[in-house]
């Protein structure tokens, strides 16, 4: 399984090469390897009925307790089934509505590598690995928000996305963290046997509220919903998949699987419930503000992620089972819609459904399967949405603390949903039919398969929810909850849900009829919303910006002294604070100085002095050259040739450079007062003092064990070499030189940008500097 | 500046390139047991390139490399990283050396010679990078 995550990462970087094989084919073809994994998932589906809990071994870094384990359970079992099928589905999709565009397979690419990312955090038992799929699903989800990226506000809005769930990722990174210390295990599937520890530990509120608003950003929970809307300005293949069907459902399933963990407090309930049931309300209104086809269907992906939340929150058996339920029924219709959306978006030109009329009989099947779709997040029978909205509303109705809250904000939600369903569904496709850009005809057959199917399924399950009581049962175990005596049913008889269902069509209809009306009057709101979560989004931008800004010319004001004044004096403070403060200070050093020695030294000295002292600056330059030269010196004399060989190379480079920049300095001045020179002075001699003190001290006295004794040793029956150095650099600590490698490449990468930019500045911009050459 | 140089610094250029970078390799190549490895071996090739740019010019130097500077970064890059996956293949912990001896040549091939090679690229490449960067800026001003 890990194989097949990894191989679908490494298929996403061929996407390109794909692509010139198969041409237009290439979505299709690279759909059969979430095929091909949802076919393996349905396979263990016996196993994991039978409530047996999958650990796919793999260690990846044992030293530090980091493993690539997958655990796949009921609950990860669905979500990853989700994935795998609409991701299936999403790639054949996309092929028709990207077709011959020209970033296809850049969009391939990401939306593989993205599908992977997901996969790998639903599956993942290591909170480190989780961790890491949780940052990539951020990263793919920016890329692909800005897919269209010579749009301004889709740069905008990706950068919105990201700002905001990464944001949240890194409170998620000091909750896992905490998480781990207080459970003492970095693996999900032992930190769920350790409710009870981790509920009465000390540090259960913080963990938990930096876990929740991890998982709220991600899940565009109330006040953080804005950016989901925003999001918008991807393809809608990528709304279909990322915006509705996965990627903010991530949140959700982080909560899920930590429920049995850290679910059932009064922090947990009151939290979850009432900003789950805050969040429905507010999608829920906000959607029917808008015309915009996606914006609608947006905000009510918030309301259901609000639905969800609320579930959790409330935890009680019924409030779980309805919690599966509505997952599974949302990410089918709304898989559905968004793809509809697409359609139309694709066939007519436009996403304005008041720009849309009468199109049943242009595209009869397209308004079947949008019927269908809307029908089941309207909620209404015999659709799975209605057996989901049921049980939603049966277990508010059940809810122990805030019901009258709850229970309005629910059924408010529920009827604006119903009102947003039936503007989706019926305004496009009935009344008198308009011009619209393009003139529409029914859409391709492989864009209408997805959205079919996930419609059908819905109505499968709908008519016969019976069929998913082994799938609840199973998922409810890897949410903690008792499995036995799951039924579902479409039918439950003449009930308090029913009435209020019945109430809800009535007043959403209603809703529906004065739609135009309402949108005029709710206009007036727009002061009101402008000053909402996202302004404060914006605020807290500009705000971090001018903060920026501020300490940049404090700190790095362009005076290279100041940097270096201000680097070294930071060393003096903690070295020299370490030095006399945590160890107790020894000087008992025999000073056994050959002549060669002193020599040396004393050039290293003279060059020192004289780089100082110099009146122009190629002789400082030569100074600072015998200075160099000397500490290669010095590496020969202790034997240390590869540092000496580096050292002698560096020198050699750095005549290089200098020949290309000495030309184009500035004449050689001195800018600094005498009084400034006095103070770099004393820094210096403080440096140079304390690090003179340091290595005394490092030479006297008792000494610790030293690590090199351990690399002497093992360096040729472990690392196969004789060159210690070399053996540390490439073997022993070659994370470490990794880390280097990727620092100097993006040295380079800034060197680069900075002199290509500042070249084409000049020439655009400003005349050349008069050109001066002092004495080069 | 630095477009073409004189008749003894072309010809010493030339003539020098070849055992510089048969130098480097050699560097990187006993590294592991003798003074030498990636990082010198790249600076010493950094150097020979640096020389030949000086003799000829960018231009010139950007035929005879035929990838870009900042290629080579990425191609290191890629070479550090892959280095680590054998391991992985093989259930070990992640990065740990693999070593695997070439029968007939008796030579000692490893993941860590790999990583050496990657290395080598990133520094010849941002060497080469800062400095064509830097040449390119003057003749880009020596063009107006």
């Amino acid at each position: 399984m890990q194989l097949a995550v990894l191989g679908g990462f490494a298929m996403a970087s061929l996407a390109p090469l794909l692509h010139q094989w198969f041409g237009a084919q290439t979505p299709r073809v690279m759909a059969l390897l979430p095929a091909a994994i949802a076919a393996w998932l349905l396979g263990q589906w016996p196993v994991i009925a039978a409530g047996e809990v999958l650990l796919l071994e793999w260690a990846w870094v044992p030293g530090l307790d980091i493993t690539l384990t997958f655990l796949i359970d009921g609950l990860s079992w669905l979500f990853a089934l989700l994935i795998t099928v609409i991701g299936a589905l999403v790639l054949v999709y996309s092929g028709e509505y990207l077709h011959g565009h020209r970033d296809l397979p850049r969009f391939l690419v990401v939306i593989t590598a993205f599908m992977m990312s997901m996969l790998g955090l639903v599956l993942a038992d290591n909170l480190v690995t989780l961790f890491v799929f949780w940052e990539l699903t951020s990263i793919t989800s920016y890329l692909l928000i800005g897919f269209n990226h010579t749009d301004p506000a889709a740069r905008k809005a990706a950068l919105q996305g990201l700002f905001v769930t990464v944001g949240g990722g890194l409170a998620l990174l000091a909750g896992f963290v905490m998480l781990a210390v207080a459970g003492d295990s970095w693996s999900l599937a032992e930190l769920v046997q350790r409710g009870e520890t981790l509920r009465d530990h000390a540090l259960y509120t913080p963990l938990l509220l930096c876990v929740l608003i991890g998982a709220f950003t991600k899940s565009a929970q109330f006040p953080f919903h804005f950016w989901l809307p925003n999001a918008m300005a991807a393809p809608t293949p990528v709304s279909a998949y990322l915006h509705s069907a996965t990627m903010v459902k991530a949140g959700i399933y982080l909560l899920a699987r930590l429920h049995p963990a850290l679910g059932g407090t009064e922090l947990w309930v009151t939290t979850l419930s009432l900003v789950g049931a805050l969040t429905m309300a507010t999608g829920a209104f906000l959607a029917i503000r808008h015309t915009n086809i996606k914006t609608l269907l947006a905000y009510s992906t918030v309301m259901a992620l609000g639905t969800l939340t609320m579930l959790l929150g409330l935890g009680t058996p019924q409030a779980l089972t309805a919690f599966v339920v509505f997952l599974l029924a949302h990410s089918l219709y709304k898989g559905a819609l968004f793809m509809v959306a697409g359609i139309l978006d694709h066939e007519t030109g436009t996403k304005d459904v008041t720009a849309m009329g009468g199109l049943r009989r242009a595209m009869p099947r397209t308004a079947a399967v949008a019927g269908a779709a809307a029908l089941s997040l309207a909620g209404l029978p015999p659709l799975l949405g209605f057996v989901g909205k049921e049980a939603m509303l049966a277990s508010v109705l059940a809810a122990e603390a805030w019901r009258p809250l709850i229970l309005l904000l629910a059924f408010t939600a529920a009827f604006l949903t119903l009102a947003v369903a039936a503007i989706v569904a019926l305004r496009p496709f009935f009344g008198a039919p308009r011009e619209t850009p393009t003139s529409p005809h029914e859409a391709p057959s492989a864009m209408l398969a997805g959205p079919a199917l996930l419609a059908a399924l819905s109505l499968v399950f709908g008519l016969a929810p019976g069929l998913l009581d082994p799938l609840v049962a199973a998922t409810l175990a890897g949410i903690g909850a008792p499995a036995s005596g799951v039924h579902l049913a479409l039918w439950h008889g003449l009930n308090l849900p029913l009435a209020l269902s019945l109430l809800s069509l009535a007043l959403g209809l209603l809703t529906y009829r004065y739609w135009d009306r309402l949108r005029a009057r709710l206009a007036c709101l727009a002061p009101l919303m402008a000053r909402g979560p996202e302004a404060g989004y914006e605020a807290l931008m500009a705000g971090m910006v001018a903060f920026a800004g501020w300490q940049t010319r404090l700190l790095q004001n362009g005076h290279i002294r100041n940097y270096l004044a201000m680097t070294l004096l930071v060393l003096v403070g903690l070295v020299g604070h370490a030095l006399f403060f945590r160890h107790t200070f020894t000087l008992d050093v025999d000073l056994d100085v050959y002549l060669h020695e002193a020599v040396v030294a004393g050039l290293m000295v003279a060059g020192a002095v004289a780089a100082c002292v110099m009146r122009s600056r190629l002789a400082a330059v030569a100074a600072l050259g015998t200075m160099g030269f000397s500490i290669a010196l010095t590496f020969v004399l202790f034997s240390a040739p590869d540092l000496a060989i580096t050292q002698l190379l560096v020198e050699t480079l750095t005549v290089i450079l200098l020949v290309l920049v000495l030309f184009r300095l500035p004449r050689f001045a001195t800018l600094s007062t005498p009084l400034e020179r006095l103070r770099d002075l004393a820094v210096a001699a403080l440096t140079g003092g304390l690090i003179t003190l340091l290595m005394l001290s490092v030479l006297s006295g008792e000494r610790l064990p030293r690590i090199s004794d351990y690399m002497v040793a093992n360096s040729q029956p472990l690392g196969h070499g004789h060159n210690i150095v070399n053996v540390i650099l490439v073997d022993f600590r070659a994370l470490d030189t990794l880390g280097e490698m990727f620092v100097l490449a993006l040295a380079a990468t800034g060197v680069y940008a900075m002199l290509r930019f500042h070249a084409r500045d000049h020439a655009t911009a400003r005349p050349a500097p008069p050109r001066e050459s002092d004495d080069g | 500046m630095a477009k073409s140089g004189t008749l003894i610094l072309n010809a010493a250029a030339r003539l020098l390139l070849p055992l510089q970078l048969l130098f480097s390799l050699f560097l990187l190549l006993r590294g592991h047991d003798e003074p030498g490895g990636g990082f010198i071996a790249g600076l010493v090739a950094a150097a020979a390139f640096a020389l030949y740019l000086f003799a000829f010019g960018r231009r010139p130097l950007s035929r005879m490399l035929a990838v870009s500077p900042r290629d080579l970064v990425a191609m290191g890059l890629l070479l550090g990283v892959g280095s680590t996956l054998p391991a992985w293949w093989v259930g070990e912990p992640f990065f740990t050396a693999q070593w695997w001896t070439i029968p007939i040549i008796d030579f000692k091939a490893s993941t860590v010679l790999i990583f050496d090679v990657g290395v080598y690229l990133v520094v010849v490449g941002s060497v080469l990078t800062a400095i064509t960067a830097l040449v390119k800026t003057d003749q880009h001003e020596d063009e107006r």
